[in-house]
């Protein structure tokens, strides 16, 4: 458990001193994006004090340094998500970039008719991208249905079928927090020749991810929710399944050959990545996994396990509150959305704001999800590795005063 | 930031039991107003004849800003000519964005300027803003 490791958060991130309206700083935002620890900061600032320069291509020692690092950062990645070589790693903006370079460059192996397969609970980012082509070349979206417990039950998993090219899903759900169980899913897909593509945005932060154990052919994420820094995200891809798809950006430093009317593109993982790279982000991303990797997955994941249960525990018994998704926590990540009743979420929302807790209000980006559910939006805390008992105290007092600031008596 | 000044009295009395909240026979013109982003969705309907808005009224669902601002705002325009309805859309948007200095300017919207103090909360703003822009939208057509 966390508690045993001697860290001291409030030294390693700085903005957990904030004073947010007068109040200690309660950051319950972590399914939107996460605090930085001061070695991604330093890393960020050391790289452009000592080593700037851009990579691949000069021969001069700053743009050696550079492109090292760059590599540093793909290693430290294909050793994160146990890929098989850096060439596997293709960064990109961020997971919905991942997500438009996958349906762009994957667009061309569907025909009419071929089916993909989303659930229900995507965000829109791993849903708009496929429903493009889908309307360009005639495919149908079909979608998986969840119960009334934020699981899938046995019947869905008939809609893989041979029809089925793509499935894309993320692992875990950043509304309703549950983990969907990945590896069934992928073996049933590969089962009838689909291909699997693993949202893990919300997953890879909180628990260990090992493409090869849940056989994943892509897997995409952010590095901004794993403790790194904004505009990096990474693409995993299976090099055989990489090697046959078309570039999605064009640019510089992704070609071979460029003839007036004509050209040829670089191996991968170059062919992907077009123009100057954020290597700022790549060097800011390492420094997340190595925080990571000191605190341990199976620490961070036992910890949020903890606030998880005590803060489900204490919202129950607020009688005007209700909670949506899985009760079976262990089908549940660190993510909680819930209503306190007669309020609107963003007025709720408004008044944690005052007692300085951060939480998010609204459909999250899952408008399909929300209808599906009938609800017109929700509050959402959600959980990381320096949340500690007392937010939960915290939220929970406060959620006790919400109505009370609108009229109503408890 | 002081909640008490945000959750007044007023707004919460609109938010709760607005009577402007129901639906109109006949109305002359309808327009649906969203935020996409907070889920903010109402329908503001009008009678307006002789280019005198006769009556007003909204349905849909919201935040109590959203909300009290809509019913605010009906109760600032029935009986009002359209020219004048869209005057105090441009004071009320103006107010929001801290553009006026006058205060003459802002007696004009009565009860709306409960909401002045919105343009300290960026994120907000556009719940209150979202009937003006809506009745705009309807007036204009």
């Amino acid at each position: 458990m966390i508690d045993k490791i001697k860290v001291n958060f409030k030294e390693d991130f700085p903005i957990l001193e904030k004073k947010v309206n007068g109040r200690r700083l309660v950051y319950l935002d972590n399914a939107a994006t996460t605090q930085k620890p001061k070695s991604v900061i330093d890393a960020i600032s050391d790289y452009y004090k000592n080593h700037n320069g851009n990579p691949h291509r000069g021969a001069h020692s700053l743009s050696v340094e550079a492109t090292s690092l760059y590599d540093d950062a793909k290693e430290a990645v294909k050793n994160f998500i146990n890929a098989d070589s850096i060439d596997e790693i293709i960064f990109t903006k961020n997971s919905t970039e991942s997500l438009n370079l996958l349906a762009y460059s994957l667009s061309e192996d569907f025909k009419e008719n071929d089916e993909i397969l989303l659930c229900i609970s995507e965000h829109h980012s791993n849903i708009l991208p496929w429903m493009r082509i889908a309307k360009e070349k005639n495919l149908k979206l079909k979608y998986i249905y969840i119960d009334e417990n934020g699981s899938i039950p046995e019947s869905e998993y008939e809609k893989i079928t041979k029809k089925t090219k793509l499935v894309s899903i993320a692992q875990m759900s950043n509304v309703l927090g549950t983990i969907y169980p990945i590896k069934k899913i992928s073996k049933i897909a590969h089962e009838n020749d689909a291909i699997i593509v693993v949202d893990a945005a919300q997953s890879i932060p909180h628990l260990k991810v090992d493409v090869k154990d849940i056989d994943a052919d892509f897997l995409v994420f952010s590095a901004h929710k794993m403790l790194g820094p904004m505009g990096i995200g990474v693409l995993y891809g299976k090099k055989h399944l990489l090697d046959n798809m078309p570039p999605f950006l064009l640019g510089g430093d992704m070609i071979e050959y460029v003839y007036e009317n004509d050209a040829t593109f670089a191996e991968v993982p170059f062919r992907f990545e077009a123009g100057t790279q954020n290597v700022e982000g790549a060097v800011g991303l390492k420094a997340a996994i190595d925080y990571i990797e000191k605190i341990g997955l199976q620490n961070i994941e036992a910890h949020e396990k903890m606030l998880t249960e005590y803060a489900v525990k204490e919202m129950l018994k607020i009688p005007y509150i209700e909670i949506y998704g899985p009760m079976d926590l262990e089908k549940r990540g660190g993510i909680i959305s819930f209503n306190v009743k007669d309020i609107h979420p963003h007025d709720v929302s408004t008044i944690l704001d005052s007692y300085g807790i951060a939480s998010r209000a609204g459909h999250h980006c899952c408008q399909p999800l929300m209808r599906y559910m009938n609800l017109n939006s929700s509050v959402r805390v959600s959980f990381y590795l320096y949340n500690n008992m007392e937010d939960i105290d915290v939220l929970i007092d406060a959620l006790k005063n919400v109505r009370k600031w609108l009229g109503y008596g408890s | 930031m002081d909640l008490n000044q945000i959750y007044t009295q007023l707004i919460m009395e609109h938010n709760k039991n607005s009577h402007n909240k129901r639906a109109l026979d006949n109305p002359t013109l309808v327009e649906h107003g969203h935020n996409p982003s907070c889920g903010d969705d109402i329908t503001l309907n009008l009678i307006e004849k002789d280019g005198i808005i006769i009556d007003a009224s909204f349905t849909g669902s919201g935040c109590a800003i959203s909300q009290a601002s809509t019913s605010i705002m009906i109760d600032l325009i029935k009986g009002k000519k359209v020219s004048e309805a869209l005057e105090l859309a441009e004071i009320f948007i103006r107010m929001i964005k801290k553009e006026i200095e006058d205060d003459s300017l802002l007696e004009k919207l009565d009860d709306a300027v409960a909401f002045e103090n919105i343009s300290n909360m960026p994120a907000r703003v556009k719940c209150a803003v979202l009937p003006w822009h809506t009745l705009e939208e309807a007036l204009k057509k």
